[in-house]
């Protein structure tokens, strides 16, 4: 029988303490008993050898903002999921009509999404579908 | 008691939390501050019998929301040293009457029924089976309008992210350009 | 009540008692673990492995762990202290407490008092471990990004948006479970049906005939689903872009030395651990299994045996995995994540619970039609 109240969370914080405590102390006694020689060329950014020649990149491809956009628009998704199916034995067909809406919507999203090649991370695909759709862009335009 | 205990400490997290979020200079540090804050509040909801919504809280919040900022932060890079130089003349005066206005708008607001609920209001234990049977037949609706909120969400994604249909061949040259392949 | 009946009355003693066994269990797990992934890869390749530390090499993983508490930790020049430091318990915090919520045995009392053999019986525990395993990203990401160096970063971002596609398509595959404890309770609403202990219990009995009634046979899909991305959500090879060693020299922790590599090594392979602890709980009946009549002294042990028989075969299958398939590439990775996973986890659940409601509640339309 799954516990509600309060005291079915101590553990959680007791374990917390416990892990932080175990790696600070442990992270400690390394400082402790490990040598400590630090040279100009150790504490260099790793560059398999070689001088580093330029800073790391600051910036990234906007794709991996798509992705974690998406990530965020599915997770909602994932937990209203978990409400009904929880409840899946009470709430019935009725239930399960609504949640196939939901769904349906978005799944219909996600083609949305994959047809304008925001899931490509092959790039000659992703031209592919960018330069048929810069031709219907240009097939509207003349007909207007 | 232990409820009580419970809201000090991370109360205190939460407004540390805050804080940071406004304060830091680096752009990283405010995002952790801000998860901070937000498990805090996911906390607040645990010690109130609310367990699903502190889940979610985790989950949505401070899982998926907050490697959104952080993705975005690194997206438009980060510089070390923010410009803290303030455009607006009279921000601070400003900010320092509307605080003053949302406490006293809190302290007014606390005195009604509808805001504090039912006095002593706990309730029944957040079961994820009770908010499911309540969701789906109450508030029916709003969850359908979510799923229009989410594509509204995604189109606007797409639009912003990806380069408008005319430009395709242009924008795309320039984005390999910048390492496209590499990450 | 006897001394040790009183004491396991105390909420605090108790915690402590199982949090510490935990911690403990866990700890020896892992070293047990590199030690078996590293034989058992040495036998597919043809190779002896370590043979040296202990009986047939087994010590070799406490060997490992401490050099490296001798070794140097080299801090870089240009890292970001504050947060490089922290990322490694970052790292090792939601290995930990995953654990927390899988029973591994029975539930015995010691004269009225009972004592699960599980750290704390959330009723949330599923939507826990996607909680805890949502917060896993952070470790890489901020390790990623503190190392101020090319490598770290690269592989960071790179991790955590694989980590991200492969959590929603693990949430997406699990949802059936919840799904089929709720039908199968029927009548026992709120019970909690994302309680894992209550999930065990309602795989007890039989499926057809000998086969036991382990959810993995109405959701062998959903299985597949999970274990694929669990292994893409835990980095391991044929998902590991995030350590591609041949392109990223390290990816993450690159620039992350002696005990502080420790600690993420041992973070990566607690995550091995409780995926496959939670894909037994979840499809394959827990610890429940045959006693064979046993004498009670000695029966109390065979839940144990059996959890840790069946979660190590899911190790083994992590391990098989790992010396069979050469590396995705990226493209594939989240082509695989979004294009097949999430669609196919989505069009599952609609299936199963079409299916799942016809069986329960019949056609919708009988009731319409009297």
């Amino acid at each position: 029988m799954p516990q509600t109240d309060l005291s079915a969370y101590l553990p959680i914080a007791l374990m917390f303490v416990l892990v932080v405590g175990f790696s600070v102390v442990s992270l400690f006694l390394a400082r402790l008993v490990a040598p400590r020689h630090p040279t100009p060329e150790k504490v260099e950014p790793y560059e398999c050898g070689i001088v580093p020649l330029q800073e790391p990149v600051q910036r990234f491809p906007v794709k991996f903002y798509l992705v974690a956009m998406l990530y965020v628009i599915f997770d909602i998704e994932i937990v209203f999921l978990f409400a009904w199916a929880a409840s899946f034995d009470d709430l019935g067909w009725y239930g399960l009509a609504a949640v196939g809406l939901f769904t349906f919507l978005l799944i219909e999203t996600l083609v949305y999404v994959w047809r304008r090649g925001a899931l490509d991370w092959n790039l000659p695909r992703r031209r592919r579908y960018q330069r048929a759709g810069a031709a219907a862009g240009d097939a509207e335009r003349t007909a207007a | 008691m232990v409820e009580l205990v419970l809201f000090i400490i991370f109360g205190l997290a939460a407004l540390f939390g805050a804080v940071t979020t406004v304060w830091a200079r680096n752009p990283v540090y405010s995002a952790l501050g801000l998860m901070l804050t937000l498990f805090s509040v996911a906390v607040f909801y645990v010690s109130n019998g609310a367990q699903f919504v502190a889940a979610v809280q985790v989950i949505v919040y401070a899982g998926a929301v907050m490697t959104l900022f952080l993705f975005v932060i690194m997206l438009v890079g980060v510089d070390r040293a923010e410009d803290r130089r303030e455009n607006l003349p009279v921000q601070r005066p400003l900010a320092l009457g509307l605080l003053v206005l949302f406490g006293a708008g809190v302290l007014v607001a606390g005195r009604f029924a509808w805001v504090t609920g039912a006095e002593g209001g706990r309730g029944a234990e957040g079961t994820v089976e009770a908010l499911g049977s309540e969701l789906f037949r109450r508030w029916v609706l709003p969850f359908e309008l979510t799923a229009l909120l989410l594509i509204i969400a995604a189109a606007g994604t797409v639009a912003l992210g990806l380069f408008r249909r005319g430009e395709a061949e242009g924008g795309d040259e320039g984005e390999a350009g910048e390492g496209e392949e590499a990450p | 009540m006897s001394l040790l009946e009183r004491l396991f009355a105390n909420v605090w003693f108790t915690a402590a008692v199982k949090v510490v066994a935990a911690f403990a269990l866990l700890l020896v797990a892992v070293i047990l673990l590199v030690w078996i992934e590293r034989k058992i890869v040495a036998d597919m390749q043809n190779r002896i492995g370590p043979n040296r530390a202990g009986p047939w090499g087994m010590l070799q993983t406490v060997a490992d762990g401490l050099k490296l508490l001798f070794k140097e930790s080299v801090v870089p020049r240009k890292v970001e202290l504050g947060i490089y430091l922290a990322a490694p318990i970052a790292a090792m915090v939601p290995a930990f407490l995953i654990f927390m919520v899988i029973p591994i045995g029975r539930p015995f009392t010691i004269g009225e008092t009972a004592v699960t053999l599980q750290v704390t019986d959330l009723n949330i525990a599923l939507l826990f471990v996607l909680a805890m395993s949502s917060l896993a990203v952070y470790a890489v990401v901020l390790a990623g990004w503190a190392s101020g160096s090319k490598y770290p970063l690269l592989g960071g971002v790179r991790a955590t948006a694989q980590m991200i596609s492969y959590e929603a398509a693990m949430g997406l595959a699990l949802v059936p479970v919840v799904l089929l404890a709720s039908a199968q309770s029927a009548g026992d609403v709120g019970l909690g049906t994302m309680s894992l202990s209550r999930i065990v219990e309602l795989q007890q009995g039989s499926f057809r005939w000998m086969i036991p009634g382990w959810f993995v046979f109405w959701l062998a899909p959903s299985f597949v689903l999970y274990f694929i991305a669990a292994v893409a959500e835990t980095n391991r090879a044929p998902f590991d872009l995030v350590e591609a060693e041949s392109e990223l020299v390290g990816g993450y922790h690159t620039e992350y030395s002696g005990f502080r590599f420790a600690l993420f090594y041992l973070a990566e392979y607690l995550n091995m651990f409780n995926v496959s602890a939670l894909a037994v709980t979840l499809f394959f009946g827990g610890w429940l299994g045959p006693d064979f009549g046993l004498p009670p002294w000695i029966a109390w042990v065979m839940p144990l045996f059996w959890f840790f028989l069946k979660t190590f075969l899911l190790v083994f299958l992590f391990i098989w995995l790992r010396a069979t398939l050469p590396r995705l590439r990226y493209d594939q990775l989240m082509d695989l994540g979004w294009k097949r996973l999430i669609p196919l986890a989505l069009v599952w659940l609609m299936l199963f619970a079409l299916v799942t409601a016809f069986r329960t509640w019949g056609a919708p339309w009988t009731e319409a039609l009297g």
